[in-house]
Parts: structure tokens; sequence; C-alpha cells
């Protein structure tokens, strides 16, 4: 299934220090944590983020609603709260769709695969 | 106003004292490595801040709106975002500053 491979922050990193040869790998590590803090605190004051190519950061309103706490089963108030959403750009929409011709050569034999059985039956 | 490429990489050379060309440079970066890894199939994860994930969608019949025409949705692979714990407190306790 999908995402069973991952990136995480630190080979983020790595991968930005590797293009960015002329800038010590420690100011790429606190510039890429300034990045992540200066998108958290937009929104956590409110502010949306718009990256073209890529998508938009905003918040959305979840209205108060009545909870349970699942222990005792009393109902308790929840109030209403902002929650992060994010919308991908057509870019990033269109690229995550392309077919990976580049780095998995299973699917393109997977897919080859599949074409020559499609005659059973 | 929205935050923009152009603020995050103003905030760097004010923040850091990356030159602005450096800074520019790093956010077009940041970015493109995302939209690649995701591009690539990868899951991203970002501690603190969230988790960019791809979910494969089945074809589905799908409707034109204004014609009424029944044409089917292709399967694709759409990215979405969950957000970390931190980042997630962070967003809640603005609701308690409005109104």
């Amino acid at each position: 299934m999908d995402g069973e491979r991952s990136m995480t922050k630190s080979e983020l990193i790595e991968l930005i220090a590797a293009k960015q040869s002329h800038l010590p790998a420690k100011d790429v590590e606190l510039a890429v944590k300034q990045v992540l803090e200066i998108m958290s605190d937009a929104l956590a004051q409110g502010q949306r983020i718009e990256i073209r190519g890529f998508g938009s950061f905003s918040l959305h309103f979840r209205p108060p609603r009545q909870g349970r706490n699942p222990k005792t089963g009393e109902t308790v108030a929840l109030a209403g709260k902002y929650v992060p959403h994010f919308k991908p750009g057509k870019d990033l929409r269109e690229r995550v769709n392309e077919p990976d011709d580049d780095l998995t050569p299973s699917a393109s034999s997977r897919a080859s695969a599949s074409t020559s059985a499609s005659t059973v039956d | 106003m929205a935050l923009t490429k152009a603020e995050i990489a103003e905030a760097l050379f004010d923040q850091l004292g990356l030159n602005k060309r450096e800074a520019r440079e790093l956010v077009d970066l940041f970015f493109e490595e995302l939209r690649m890894a995701l591009a690539h199939g990868e899951q991203v994860k970002l501690s603190g801040f969230g988790n960019f994930d791809l979910r494969s969608k089945n074809q589905r019949p799908g409707r034109n709106p204004k014609t009424g025409e029944e044409i089917p949705i292709s399967a694709r692979r759409v990215v979405t975002f969950r957000p970390g714990q931190k980042l997630k407190a962070r967003v809640e306790a603005y609701a308690g500053t409005q109104q």
C-alpha cells in the first residue's frame, strides 16, 4: 500500500544540505526547523499559509459539542476549536498522481505483468 | 493576509541572518523536496508539525454538476495532512482568543 516509504525531518535536512553545500549543515538544520516554526506560528495566530505549487494551510472551525467520557459514560461539554487543514495545490495534486517512472521499477514491471494477464477470460 | 514563501524567506533573513538569496533558495528547496518525496510515493513526517500522507482512491462514479452527465472519477493518489499533537494544541488555543 501507499506510505511504506517515508521521509523524516532529519532526512529532509540532509537532502537540502546536500544541495546547499555552501551552507554548513547546522545552518540548514536551524533553517528547516525555523521554517516549521514560522508556519506553526502563523497558524497559531489564525493566519493562512499559501505556498504556490504546493498548497495552502488554513484553520477549520469545529463547533462545540457534547462529548462523553468513555470510562464513566458521563457527558461533558466540549468547547469549539480550530484545527489545521491543508489543501494541496494543483501542481502537487498532479505530481502525486503521475506514475513514478524514475524511482520504482517494480511499479512498471507490475503494470506490464497486469496488461499481459488481461486477456484471461 | 496569508503567509507566503517570500515572507518565510524574509523571516529567515531577519531571524537567522541567512542572506536574502540563501533564504529564498532554502525555502524553495524545502517545499520542492516535500513535493518530490510525495511525488515518489513517500510519506513525509515532520515531527511537531504533522505528517503528509498519501491515500489511494479507487475509481468512483461522478457527475458533471452543470449538465448532470455521469462521468467516472478515475482512480487517483491524493495527499492528506495530519497535524501533529504540538501544532494541534497551538492552533486549538487560538479558539480561546477569538470573541
